[in-house]
């Protein structure tokens, strides 16, 4: 009896995850079968498509474009983003369901309603200082702010905050010394997670761009879809392949932290070369 | 101060003046004055809400104070940053910063110090040694147990050499034994380091067996200071002798200096107290018992109901009627005396007693 449970238990979950599997990876391999194809019908199988998207500079300046965005992005939020939220935590808990309330909002605003708000700013921007489209991260701080708010709220929540600045600040820590060294380093994957979120976020963002003209990685995307169908898949291939290896990357390095702080010693010479540091 | 006190101690004299503290309207330290001799080792006792932890936070610089002024070395330090107060401090919860080490937990407040790596490992390492904890200096907080987690604590909060050093409820989170061996490592490591200290606290026990002086707290104000024994003995209100030790509550009435208890005299603490009914605060190792095989009938003869074995002692109760009474005794008289058998209480005459009426009792 338990036996059999325990085989339709095994059963169910290689079915399950056999669905889902194919749920996220059949377009893809549409996708790659599509990259791949040859301009006649007969034609054997050429990569074609992905050699040739190095000979498109716009479409190399808008993936450049969009990883620098991405990079500010996630950087300007951790900045913002972080010791609001720990300050609110220790000095203000009243603000919080306010603080919570303003990040979640832009989830509820469609993209286009904000935009449309932020397109005269971005236009008197445009006029007077600069037209870079690394301004559009100032949006995007926005727009990934209820998804990072989350995940750095379940890291906040994970550690004891109030005790741990404590003890920093009688040892005499300031509160930057408190936040980035004390309180950040125990929510690391907390922080992962927010990264990982703004990085994907930013990389798939097309409503911003296009309305407000700026040509980014999908805006570029797009419009290389109507001349060149191939390049176009190819590219989103790739991009996919690329937040698919940066969350793989993000997993194994919260795991090897894991590893490192388990180890009863911690003088594990390959976890010293991981970290280039003598526990 | 007790005489516990070494003669080697480097101390600072702490102030606590006239210290305010409320939270939204309500009071939780109400004028707090208390001086902490340089080296001397203060419980401040009391029940949770007392303000014990409030003066404690208001000394480490973690709360602002709404009034009044703390010194540390005669420096007055009431509008300073904690950080910037050179005070060390151990937590109730475990505070040791999880992504380090035991080591570089302990070398964190010199590294904020801007001492040098070698010099800060060398010093933990010493800090380490002293806590008992040598061997462990590469270990995580989750690989410590409670008893040298807080250790480590100890350890991180003596290591910068600071001016005062604060236990808040150090103990709480750790099981019975080793609760009383790291409060006795606690008391030695001070004795010998001679430094400052104020221990917070609810477990009267723990603050009469390390502090050279006890600060009994109730409604944010110091009820009774004083050493240990005069504390136990000699409490200065009905409330000190109730959160310190075990008392019985017995009816009886004041007259010419004494309390007349269900026909025993027995002096009081305060022989000026005004003549009439209170109650008489009698500690259960005064009463002492008697089998009473004749059944005879008296104000101090009951029966015995309950039996609490204690280790050495039992706690007896006995049910005189219209009363209940706690008596302490070795466990070899107390089992010879098990729940049914008709006793009789002897009320030892140098009895610890304050006696109120009740009006008083319930005003204090």
């Amino acid at each position: 009896m338990n036996r059999s449970r325990r085989l339709k238990l095994q059963v169910f979950r290689v079915v399950v995850l056999v669905v889902m599997g194919l749920f996220f990876l059949v377009p893809i391999g549409a996708m790659l079968e599509f990259s791949t194809r040859s301009t006649t019908f007969d034609a054997p199988r050429t990569l074609d498509s992905w050699t040739t998207i190095a000979t498109y500079p716009a479409l190399v300046q808008a993936i450049i474009a969009s990883l620098e965005l991405a990079a500010i992005t996630s950087f300007a939020m951790i900045v913002l983003l972080l010791p609001t939220m720990i300050w609110v935590r220790l000095r203000l808990p009243r603000l919080n369901r306010i603080v919570e309330f303003l990040c979640l909002l832009p989830l509820t605003i469609p993209a286009i309603v904000l935009v449309v708000g932020l397109l005269p700013v971005y236009s008197w921007m445009a006029n007077n200082f600069t037209d870079s489209i690394l301004t559009l991260a100032f949006a995007y701080v926005i727009l990934v702010l209820p998804y990072t708010y989350r995940a750095l709220d379940a890291g906040l929540s994970a550690i004891n905050v109030k005790t741990l600045s404590e003890a920093a600040r009688s040892l005499g820590a300031g509160w930057g010394t408190v936040i980035f060294r004390v309180i950040a380093p125990n929510m690391s994957g907390a922080l992962l997670n927010a990264v990982l979120l703004s990085v994907a976020l930013v990389l798939g963002e097309f409503t911003f761009a296009n309305i407000l003209s700026y040509v980014n990685l999908q805006v570029q995307i797009n419009q290389l879809g109507q001349a060149n169908a191939g390049v176009s898949i190819a590219v989103s291939v790739a991009s996919l392949l690329f937040a698919f290896v940066l969350l793989m990357v993000l997993s194994f390095v919260g795991a090897a932290r894991q590893a490192l702080r388990s180890k009863p010693r911690a003088t594990d010479p390959r976890l010293e070369a991981i970290w280039g540091q003598k526990a | 101060m007790a005489s516990t006190a070494p003669a080697t101690r480097a101390g600072v004299e702490v102030r606590l003046e006239n210290l305010q503290r409320s939270y939204a309207g309500v009071s939780a330290l109400n004028g707090l004055s208390l001086t902490l001799a340089p080296g001397e080792l203060v419980a401040l006792l009391g029940p949770s809400g007392c303000g014990k932890t409030t003066a404690m936070r208001l000394v480490a610089g973690l709360e602002e104070a709404d009034g009044g002024r703390v010194t540390i070395g005669g420096a007055d330090v009431t509008n300073l940053p904690a950080s910037k107060r050179d005070v060390g401090m151990v937590f109730q919860a475990y505070s040791l910063f999880p992504h380090m080490t035991a080591w570089q937990n302990v070398a964190f407040g010199l590294q904020m110090r801007k001492v040098g790596v070698d010099e800060r490992r060398r010093r933990a390492l010493e800090m380490l040694e002293i806590v008992g904890l040598t061997g462990f200096a590469d270990r995580f907080a989750h690989q410590l147990s409670g008893g040298q987690q807080q250790r480590v604590a100890l350890a991180r909060a003596l290591a910068i050499n600071p001016k005062i050093l604060l236990l808040d409820e150090p103990l709480s989170a750790l099981d019975a034994r080793v609760r009383a061996r790291l409060r006795d490592e606690i008391r030695r490591i001070q004795m010998e380091v001679g430094i400052t200290t104020l221990f917070v606290t609810h477990d009267q026990e723990e603050a009469l067996a390390v502090a050279d002086r006890v600060g009994v707290m109730n409604k944010g104000r110091l009820e009774q200071l004083g050493p240990p024994t005069e504390v136990y003995s000699r409490p200065a209100t009905p409330f000190v002798a109730e959160f310190v030790g075990l008392t019985n509550r017995l009816a009886g009435v004041v007259k010419g200096g004494e309390v007349e208890v269900r026909g025993s005299r027995l002096p009081l603490v305060k022989p000026d107290t005004a003549d009439g009914p209170a109650i008489a605060l009698v500690r259960p190792e005064t009463v002492s018992l008697t089998a009473d095989g004749d059944s005879s009938s008296g104000p101090l003869v009951g029966t015995v109901i309950a039996t609490s074995f204690l280790g050495a002692t039992s706690r007896v109760t006995v049910d005189l009627g219209d009363a209940t009474v706690l008596a302490q005794l070795t466990t070899a008289d107390a089992s010879s005396m098990p729940p049914g058998t008709r006793v009789r209480l002897v009320l030892r005459p140098d009895a610890v007693l304050i006696a109120r009426d009740e009006a008083a009792a319930a005003e204090a």
